[in-house]
């Protein structure tokens, strides 16, 4: 959900239901890290409810592009840190074979 | 203060201008041979390292603001292509329920979303739902019923859905039976986890509600509609039963029983421990220890005494003895060996600010490697919702 003014695009602060600190601090971090962007923050109103609110405040863009573009870049470094590490799990088990797991107890 | 920060402000608004206008005229700019691409070097140590003093760790912060260098011409924005250079991945060590991997060159607070993803978000399953036909154990009810929750559960919980309001079927629930009896006249009896059998075809114990006696099939606290050995062929050949079978749950004296259903489902770490798929997942910053300045003799001895995790060796050169940094990835940053008149000269401690190393340790369900994968699918994930939602 989206508050901000009809007049003034560049400012916006976004309220989002059932996040935490584990986006919004990942998004103010690719955020600010955007040109783009004077200001962004966030915020978690009430440590009971499951929200939090991110200000974003931009050059001249409209916020909620600029926004969109963070979790856009956000989602190219998580498929990126993915393949580099199944590509640096698939090294490991070349160089070093996995040692024979030690007789499941489970199994008879 | 006030007005350098307002000249770095303007700066990066006008910078950004010349990007919307001509988005080639600030890789431009940029690639001109007058343009400092490097900061100065005590700048560049400070953005890239805690330095810890003798009283308090000093530069803790990341500098994420885009334009916090631009009064030095240096361009601090998240660029794709300089973190696909910059990003790597090593693994340490890799056990079948350990993992130890180096990861270099990302955002603190990227590391840190993907350890709360893999404590409180990626699924598992986990006894939630516990039936007694009979305890006379002196564990009560609640407490063994509690216990058995923190089983974990050797089961890829891709295969199953939240049962969220759906009544239990053979895609969110699984069924484990519990019956022990300690005889009269018997030594008493351990309970471990090794007693939980798995039902695959779902609850044995009729509804005591239903009086349908035409029936041929009563009805029970489940409504499989087949066995789940059918579901995929991984059940058949493997079992599912708690990854452990040493966990003690009760203790029986002569006369005593237990006989009980335990039904598993989905569910995050966020509403119960118990369904947290890792023991631990934490990172640390990677300690560095830089010798200011050459330590020898005597010094060098008491240098490698100080050290209580023997991070330093003296290394022998025509008789002369020299401290050589030996195993810096040991350093514990306890400080011990800056305590001193002088020391705090002489040896530099340091994190490397975007160097991790970040360990998973499985309860067993899934392999701590494709932990760390479902963890780093789970963010992306929510960014596309947010998407979808801003859309």
């Amino acid at each position: 959900m989206e508050h901000g003014s009809f007049t003034d695009e560049t400012k916006s602060t976004f309220s989002m239901a059932d996040e935490d600190h584990t986006l919004a601090n990942a998004l103010r971090c690719t955020l600010n890290q955007d040109p783009r962007v004077t200001f962004c923050g966030y915020s978690i109103p009430h440590p009971s409810d499951n929200r939090v609110n991110i200000r974003v405040q931009t050059t001249g863009d409209p916020a909620r592009e600029v926004l969109k573009d963070a979790c856009q870049n956000l989602m190219v470094v998580c498929q990126h840190v993915r393949n580099t590490f199944d590509k640096a799990v698939l090294d490991f088990n070349l160089t070093k074979p996995k040692e024979k797991p030690v007789g499941d107890i489970n199994i008879k | 203060m006030s007005g350098k920060d307002k000249n770095l402000h303007n700066m990066s608004e006008s910078e950004s201008e010349q990007e919307g206008v001509d988005k080639e005229g600030i890789e431009w700019i940029m690639n001109l041979p007058d343009v400092p691409m490097k900061l100065p070097p005590h700048v560049e140590l400070q953005r890239t390292r805690v330095e810890c003093k003798a009283d308090a760790p000093i530069h803790t912060d990341t500098i994420q603001y885009s334009g916090a260098f631009a009064s030095m011409g240096f361009d601090n924005s998240l660029r794709l292509d300089n973190f696909r250079n910059n990003f790597k991945i090593e693994v340490i060590d890799l056990k079948e329920d350990d993992i130890e991997f180096d990861m270099i060159g990302i955002d603190p607070a990227l590391a840190n979303a993907f350890r709360r993803i893999l404590i409180s978000e990626v699924p598992t399953m986990a006894i939630e739902k516990v039936l007694f036909a009979n305890n006379t154990s002196i564990v009560q009810d609640e407490v063994l019923a509690h216990r058995l929750g923190l089983v974990p559960i050797r089961v890829d919980p891709r295969l199953f859905k939240y049962s969220d309001k759906d009544a239990p079927n053979e895609n969110n629930t699984i069924v484990f039976r519990l019956h022990a009896c300690c005889e009269r006249g018997k030594p008493r009896l351990t309970v471990t986890s090794k007693a939980l059998t798995w039902l695959p075809n779902g609850s044995e114990f009729p509804l005591v509600s239903d009086k349908s006696v035409s029936n041929s099939k009563p009805k029970t606290y489940t409504s499989f509609s087949c066995s789940q050995n059918t579901l995929s062929k991984e059940f058949s050949n493997n079992p599912i039963g708690p990854k452990d079978s040493d966990i003690i749950l009760a203790r029986l004296g002569p006369g005593q029983e237990i006989e009980l259903e335990a039904h598993a489902v989905k569910g995050m770490g966020k509403t119960h421990a118990k369904w947290s798929p890792v023991a631990t997942a934490w990172y640390r910053m990677l300690p560095e220890v830089v010798l200011m300045e050459e330590i020898e003799d005597e010094l060098a001895e008491e240098l490698e005494k100080k050290c209580p995790v023997n991070v330093f060796d003296i290394e022998d050169i025509a008789g002369k003895k020299r401290a050589t940094v030996a195993r810096p990835r040991d350093c514990t940053l306890c400080r011990e060996c800056i305590r001193g008149d002088a020391w705090e000269k002489r040896v530099a401690l340091r994190r490397v600010k975007d160097h991790f190393i970040f360990k998973i340790e499985s309860t067993g369900a899934l392999p701590p490697e494709v932990l760390f994968t479902e963890a780093v699918k789970i963010l992306e994930d929510k960014c596309e919702r947010l998407i979808a939602e801003l859309s």
